[in-house]
């Protein structure tokens, strides 16, 4: 899936992973667009480096699984580090999506992301969970 | 802000995969941010503003 430039991107980006990366891939076999596509994408970002290890689900199958990430239609991506920080991507990560994946990745793997101190603040007053869906398209 | 607040989860939506969640949530343009599945965040913020904007939105439940 992944070619030339987006290939070459994606391993320099990988290569100053901070720790462990874990892509879980919630797939189906039926009734599922890009389900196969997004399968073969992240078997390809997972070969880039030692750091990621892709799982894949079967959301009809393993349903235990699919409770636990909370994940309910396909294709989803859970991109959790050491721990799991409650990002998934629904739909095949590409186009624009994917520099937004590799971002997600370095993220998860550090444990921190590049905000400025102003947000940190904002985030450490929070008292209720916030759940947001981010509506994308890949172009 | 997912990685750095454990109350925060996010979920990145493909509109044109999942058309009945973009058409629950009035998607006609993107990026749209829908917090708490009742709140709206329209297009590309600056970060800071997009946290105020996603914290505001979140209070006003």
């Amino acid at each position: 899936m992944l070619t030339g430039r987006d290939r070459s991107e994606a391993k320099q980006g990988l290569q100053s992973l901070a720790g462990r990366v874990r892509l879980i891939n919630f797939t189906q076999e039926l009734a599922c667009q890009y389900c196969r596509e997004t399968e073969l994408l992240l078997k390809d970002v997972a070969e880039l480096s030692e750091l990621v290890d892709l799982t894949v689900f079967n959301l009809q199958i393993d349903k235990a699984e699919a409770a636990a990430y909370r994940v309910d239609r396909v294709p989803a991506t859970v991109v959790a580090g050491e721990k799991d920080h409650g990002i998934r991507f629904y739909g095949i990560p590409a186009g624009y999506e994917f520099a937004s994946l590799l971002d997600a990745m370095r993220d998860v793997a550090r444990g921190s992301a590049d905000l400025a101190p102003a947000s940190r603040a904002a985030l450490a007053g929070l008292a209720d969970p916030i759940h947001l869906q981010v509506f994308v398209t890949p172009t | 802000m997912a990685v750095e607040s454990d109350l925060v989860t996010v979920d990145v939506v493909e509109s044109s995969e999942f058309p009945d969640l973009a058409r629950r949530h009035g998607v006609r343009s993107v990026p749209r941010t829908i917090v708490n599945g009742d709140r709206a965040v329209e297009g590309a913020l600056p970060e800071t503003e997009f946290v105020e904007a996603v914290l505001a939105a979140a209070q006003t439940r």
